[in-house]
C-alpha cells in the first residue's frame, strides 16, 4: 500500500493564479498607497508572520505527536511535515522586513525611529534588546533552528520509508522532536515579542507569546484540514476515515476555545489592573477598530464554538471546509488587529491590497506544501504507528 | 417475573460478528454487556447516539445564566458597591466565575444523568446477568416473553451457539429490580 501525490495542473494553475493576485495586490499597494509605505510593509509582515506560524504548526504537530506516542495522525503525517517547507521563504521575507526597520525603509516599529530613545525613557530602557546585531541575529537564529530541526525530522521520516521496518529512525526522531519542542516553546514566544509586541513599544503583555501561538495553531489546523480534505476528495488518503476528520475538527474546536480563553485573559487582566502603560493597547483598538475588535471575537470564538459543537458537524467535510476558511480569515484578522493599529494607525484599512496579498500568501503556502508533498511517498507506511492510524476509530 | 436468555462469549471479535449475524436474522437483542468498550458495537447494534451532550449543553447554559444573573444581582442591584473604580455591573470580572459555574453545572448534570440513565446511582437495584461480564466474558441478552414458543427459544439458543457462544442459559428476575446472583 503506497501512494504518490501528483500535483494536478489545475491545482497548480490555481496556486499560480493566487500568487499572481498577491503580486498584483502588492503592486496596487505600491501604486495607490505610496504615501503610506508602512501600510504595505505592515501587510507583508502580517501575512508572512501568520503563514510562518502555520508552517511551524505543521512541524509542531508532528513533534508533539511523536513525543506523546500519538498514532492516529500517521496517515497524513507527510502533509504536516510538508507544511514546514514554507519556512525558508518566510525566513527570507522576515529578514528583509527586519533589515528594513534598521535601514529605515519603513517605520512600522516605533523603536526604530531615529532619535526616539532620547526623549523617551521607557524606549531607552528597552533599546539594548533592539540592538541591530542582536535583533537580526535572533531572527536568523530562530529560523536556522526551525529549518534545521524540521529538516531533520522530515529526513528521518523519509529514511524510515526507504529503509523499511525498524525503530532506528523513530527513536532518533523522538530526540529531534523533543529538541524542536523545547526550541519552539522559547522562540515562538520571543519572536512574537520581537516582531509583533514591539510594534506597540511601550506596551507589554506577559501572555502574548501564548496568545500568538493559539492564534496560528487554529490557523494551522484549519489549513491542515483543508489539505487533508482536498487530498481525500481528489482520491488520495482513502484510508483516512470519519474519525480522523472528526479528531481534526476536535482540534480546531478545542483550540478556538483556548484562543478565546487567552484573548479574554489578556483583556481582563489589563482591564482590571488599569495601568495606563497597558491600557493604551485597548484604547487604540476601541477608538479606531471597535467593530473589527468585537467581530474578531465573534468570528474566532462564537462561530467555531456554536457550529462545531456537535459530533455530526465535526464529521461533515463540507462544513469543516467552510469553518476552516472562516477561521483562516478570522486569525488573519486577529493578527491584523495586533499589528495595524500600532504600525499604521489611522491609515490602516482592509482594502484590495490587504485582501490580495493575503490570498497571494495563501497560494504560495499551498504551493510549497503541495510541491513538497509530490517529492515523497504520501503514506508513512513504515512508521510504527501506521497500522494504528489505519484502524483509528473514535 | 421477567425471564432472559443469556449468551456468553469469550472474544470481542466473535461477539461483534455474532451481533451482526443475530441482527441479520431479525432477532431483537435486548442488551449487550462487555467488560471494555468494543469498537464498532454501537454501529452494529444500530444504537441511537448518546444524548448526554444535550444534557451538558442545557445544564451549562443554565449555569451561565444563573451565575451572571446572581452576580449582577448581588453586586449591582441588591447591594451596589464600587470596587477599584470599576462599574458595579463589571461583566469582565464576572466571566471567570461564570465559566466555572458553567463547567460545574454541566459536569454535575452529566454525571447524574449518566448514573440515572444507566441505573448506576447509589442504592439502585441492579440486574446482574452474569458476574463474569465485568471480567473476561461478553454477554448478549434477549427478553423471553410468555407468548414465545419452545421452538423459537430453541432457535435462539441454537443461533447463539452457532455464532460462537460458550454458554447459553436462562435467568429469572423479580419485577422490582432483582436480588443478587447466587453463583
Amino acid at each position: 500500500m503506497q501512494e504518490q501525490f501528483q500535483f494536478s495542473d489545475r491545482a497548480k494553475k490555481i496556486c499560480y493564479g493566487l500568487m499572481g493576485a498577491g503580486l498584483l495586490g502588492l503592486l496596487i499597494g505600491i501604486l495607490f498607497h505610496y504615501d503610506t509605505p508602512d501600510r504595505i510593509w505592515a501587510n507583508l509582515l502580517l501575512n508572512n508572520y501568520y503563514f510562518m506560524g502555520i508552517s511551524l504548526i505543521g512541524i509542531f504537530f508532528v513533534a508533539v505527536h511523536t513525543i506523546g506516542f500519538g498514532g492516529w495522525y500517521t496517515i497524513f503525517k507527510r502533509v504536516t511535515e510538508s507544511m514546514g517547507a514554507f519556512l525558508p521563504i518566510a525566513g527570507v521575507i522576515m529578514l528583509v522586513i527586519t533589515a528594513g526597520a534598521f535601514f529605515h525603509w519603513h517605520g512600522i516599529y516605533h523603536w526604530s525611529h531615529p532619535g526616539v530613545a532620547k526623549h523617551d525613557p521607557i524606549i531607552a530602557g528597552k533599546m539594548p534588546y533592539f540592538q541591530p546585531v542582536f535583533f537580526i541575529g535572533r531572527i536568523v537564529a530562530y529560523f536556522l533552528l526551525w529549518i534545521g530541526l524540521s529538516w531533520m525530522i522530515r529526513k528521518l521520516s523519509l529514511q524510515e520509508s526507504d529503509e523499511g521496518e525498524g525503530l532506528n529512525q523513530y527513536k532518533k526522531s523522538k530526540v529531534y522532536s523533543a529538541l524542536f519542542l523545547i526550541v519552539f516553546a522559547v522562540t515562538e514566544s520571543t519572536i512574537s515579542w520581537d516582531l509583533i509586541m514591539s510594534i506597540d513599544t511601550h506596551w507589554y503583555s506577559t501572555l502574548f507569546g501564548w496568545y500568538n501561538f493559539s492564534s496560528y495553531f487554529v490557523g494551522g489546523i484549519a489549513f491542515l484540514i483543508l489539505i487533508v480534505i482536498y487530498l481525500k476528495k481528489s482520491g488520495y488518503l482513502q484510508p483516512a476515515n470519519d474519525s480522523h476528520i472528526h479528531d481534526l475538527g476536535k482540534f480546531m474546536f478545542a483550540f478556538s476555545v483556548f484562543w478565546a480563553y487567552l484573548w479574554f485573559s489578556q483583556y481582563m487582566l489589563i482591564w482590571y489592573g488599569n495601568i495606563p502603560e497597558e491600557t493604551v493597547y485597548y484604547k487604540e483598538r476601541f477608538a479606531n477598530f471597535s467593530f473589527l475588535f468585537w467581530f474578531n471575537f465573534v468570528v474566532n470564538f462564537m462561530v467555531p464554538f456554536l457550529v462545531l459543537m456537535t459530533r455530526k458537524a465535526k464529521r461533515r467535510m463540507n462544513l469543516l471546509i467552510v469553518v476552516s476558511f472562516i477561521l483562516l480569515f478570522g486569525h488573519w484578522l486577529d493578527y491584523y488587529l495586533m499589528i495595524m493599529p500600532g504600525a499604521v494607525g489611522e491609515a490602516a484599512g482592509i482594502g484590495l491590497t490587504e485582501i490580495l496579498v493575503a490570498v497571494g500568501f495563501f497560494g504560495a503556502f499551498a504551493f510549497t506544501t503541495l510541491n513538497a508533498l509530490t517529492k515523497v511517498p504520501l503514506l508513512a507506511t513504515n512508521n510504527p504507528f501506521f497500522k494504528e492510524s489505519l484502524q483509528h476509530h473514535t | 417475573m421477567e425471564r432472559y436468555l443469556i449468551g456468553l462469549y469469550k472474544d470481542d471479535e466473535v461477539l461483534l460478528n455474532a451481533v451482526k449475524e443475530i441482527k441479520a436474522q431479525g432477532i431483537a437483542i435486548d442488551n449487550v454487556f462487555t467488560p471494555f468498550p468494543v469498537h464498532g458495537l454501537d454501529e452494529a447494534l444500530e444504537l441511537r447516539g448518546s444524548r448526554l451532550h444535550t444534557v451538558a449543553f442545557i445544564a451549562g447554559a443554565t449555569g451561565t445564566v444563573l451565575a451572571l444573573v446572581f452576580m449582577n444581582w448581588t453586586a449591582a442591584i441588591n447591594y451596589p458597591y464600587t470596587v477599584g473604580g470599576k462599574p458595579e455591573a463589571a461583566v469582565p470580572a464576572f466571566i471567570p466565575i461564570t465559566f466555572e459555574v458553567t463547567v460545574l453545572f454541566a459536569a454535575v448534570a452529566m454525571t447524574l444523568a449518566f448514573l440515572k440513565r444507566n441505573n448506576l446511582f447509589p442504592g439502585a437495584r441492579k440486574r446482574i446477568f452474569d458476574r463474569r461480564i465485568t471480567d473476561d466474558h461478553f454477554a448478549i441478552t434477549f427478553e423471553l416473553t410468555d407468548d414465545m414458543t419452545e421452538q423459537e427459544k430453541d432457535h435462539m439458543t441454537l443461533t447463539l451457539k452457532e455464532t460462537g457462544a460458550v454458554e447459553v442459559r436462562e435467568k429469572d428476575f423479580e419485577e422490582e429490580g432483582d436480588a443478587l446472583d447466587e453463583d
